[in-house]
């Protein structure tokens, strides 16, 4: 494999799982969320910090970068108990461009210059990089995946499926949508800041411009064009999106057009995802599954 | 003071232009229960045809008219092939492919006219004035009249005329109005028409106003529209009028007087979150 596709697939990869934790706050509880990468972004900032001020090394640092970024996400989740869908959409928006803002003029997170020479991660004495970070970020992407799929199974995931539904139904029956919202919101954080975490290590720098609101746009049309809610959706709809702007290349001036046409027609013929129910995808894929299943 | 006064002034003529803005977000809020965030794409279509036929006919009326109707026809387009069909999913659908609507026009606009900015050398038809050592200059006379001729106008359609009382009714439910004879598809499409000739009068004023048109000048009102609509109350046009005036006024002085290391557009957001968390349901809102 060439450089070149390598970058892509790590790029892919770390977007993957950043858009696995959106997949949590708005595919599972149902909570609009324009602001992931606001998340993705706070994830990044710490892993940096961490890296260059105090010289922790990544693994060390991870269960920190994880334990404040939840921390914040916990606290920017609490505008989502008071707000419902569309105010919460702009809600998010806002919370994205406040954070953006923060990044971009507060001179201890590097102000417009950003943070630069971020170490490499280190696995037993080896310095990752190329192929070798690649294989990192999938096995973090199996990661994230195995927790969503346990997630799917368990109690808690039931009750955010009720408050998806139906938030005063659910909470008749005994389901505090509070709780719930918060820990949607919480766990979709950690995915975000540890997507963010390998993205400050694979780039080595990063500026407040990298996760700006067209940033927050795009993470959540992947997920959107995947398949919300499903389990693969999220990472199929990464793939998609994240391969069809290099595809596009050779188009040079038209290709964010095409890109951006494409996205319509995607939503105005499968609002669903492509992997979503009563898409036309699952139509073809359910029989041959059922039949494989036996 | 006399610098204080011109900053006021200052400060509600861009006040008055989120207006003109935020007014077709408004409507459409109202009766659609959709985030139209490809209006500000709207805006920027207006400002280009605007300039266009200005500098074809060399008339302003013409390019104001002109600006209109095609944004009109564009503004129906995009709900009749977009959200029309989008209405019965959930909210976030309409709205992604609303943003993805936005950002192809502006890729559109990018690749026709070029992505440099363009200049717009017309002068509007209102005299200079000076009250008292203040000196007030025609653009900004013009956005004053100019807005409150539209508000105006739109003021008596939604109150006295039967077309206002269909939209009214369209906005509070849109099945029972159909039941009750209004041909509520017919309303919504009319509603379209409104706000996007008034969101084309707004891009035209503001290529006037700072004598620059580009690609990209919807980008930064299409999010700032979104928080004064929500700190207006969604769906309520005095509302949105009230927090557009109160923004650019405290902008302007916030920007001209108390030095915040935070950038203006992050303040609408800031505000808006602090309206949020004080009434849940915007400054003129009613819970629903």
């Amino acid at each position: 494999m060439s450089s070149y596709v390598i970058t892509i697939g790590t790029l892919i990869v770390i977007q993957a799982i950043a858009v696995c934790g959106l997949n949590v706050i708005v595919g599972y509880a149902g909570q609009i969320s324009l602001g992931h990468a606001a998340f993705f972004g706070i994830g990044a900032y710490t892993a940096a910090i961490l890296s260059t001020k105090l010289g922790l090394s990544f693994w060390t640092a991870l269960p920190l970068v994880l334990a404040i970024s939840m921390s914040i996400g916990f606290l920017l989740g609490l505008p989502s108990i008071r707000v419902r869908e569309d105010f919460l959409a702009i809600t998010t928006i806002g919370i994205n461009f406040i954070v953006e803002a923060v990044f971009r003029y507060v001179p201890f997170f590097g102000g417009a210059l950003g943070i630069g020479g971020i170490p490499r991660i280190m696995f037993f004495d080896i310095r990752l990089k190329g192929i070798s970070f690649f294989y990192l970020c999938l096995g973090f992407l199996a990661v994230t995946q195995l927790i969503c799929w346990w997630f799917t199974r368990s109690w808690a995931s039931l009750a955010c499926y009720a408050i998806r539904e139906e938030e005063s139904a659910a909470s008749a029956m005994g389901i505090s949508p509070v709780r719930f919202k918060l820990l949607a919101f919480v766990i979709g954080t950690a995915m975000a800041a540890l997507g963010g975490s390998l993205y400050a290590h694979y780039m080595q720098f990063i500026s407040a411009g990298d996760f700006s609101f067209p940033v927050s746009v795009m993470l959540l049309s992947m997920l959107v064009l995947g398949g919300m809610g499903t389990l693969w959706g999220p990472v199929v709809g990464t793939v998609i999106l994240g391969i069809l702007p290099e595809l596009f290349r050779p188009l040079v001036d038209y290709r964010m057009l095409f890109y951006t046409v494409l996205l319509i027609l995607v939503i105005r013929f499968q609002p669903g995802g492509l992997l979503g129910e009563e898409s036309a995808m699952r139509r073809v894929l359910d029989p041959i599954l059922r039949r494989s299943k036996g | 003071m006399r610098l204080f006064i011109e900053q006021l002034l200052n400060g509600l003529a861009m006040g008055s232009i989120y207006a003109l803005i935020t007014l077709g977000l408004a409507l459409v809020y109202g009766i659609m229960r959709i985030l139209h965030v490809a209006h500000a794409a709207v805006f920027t279509v207006g400002a280009y045809a605007g300039l266009l036929l200005y500098g074809l006919t060399g008339s302003l009326i013409v390019g104001f008219l002109g600006s209109m109707v095609l944004c009109s026809v564009l503004g129906v387009l995009i709900e009749r092939f977009i959200y029309y069909p989008l209405m019965k999913y959930p909210p976030y659908v309409p709205l992604i492919g609303s943003i993805a609507v936005m950002l192809s026009l502006e890729e559109v606009l990018r690749l026709v006219a070029g992505p440099y900015i363009l200049t717009f050398p017309a002068k509007l038809p209102f005299p200079d004035l000076t009250v008292g050592g203040i000196n007030i200059s025609s653009t900004i006379l013009a956005v004053y009249a100019i807005t409150a001729l539209v508000l105006l106008v739109l003021w008596y359609i939604t109150t006295r005329t039967e077309l206002g009382l269909a939209m009214r009714a369209t906005s509070q439910d849109i099945a029972i109005s159909g039941a009750m004879g209004i041909n509520s598809h017919r309303i919504i499409s009319l509603t379209f028409v409104i706000g996007s000739s008034i969101a084309s009068i707004a891009g035209i004023l503001v290529g006037i106003y700072y004598n620059q048109v580009y690609p990209t000048m919807g980008t930064v009102p299409a999010y700032k529209t979104l928080a004064l609509i929500v700190v207006g109350g969604l769906g309520s046009v005095p509302g949105a009028v009230i927090a557009s005036l109160l923004l650019g006024t405290a902008e302007t002085l916030l920007i001209g007087y108390a030095n915040i290391p935070l950038p203006r557009d992050a303040l609408a957001f800031i505000a808006m979150i602090g309206v949020l968390m004080w009434r849940s349901e915007g400054l003129l809102g009613s819970s629903r």
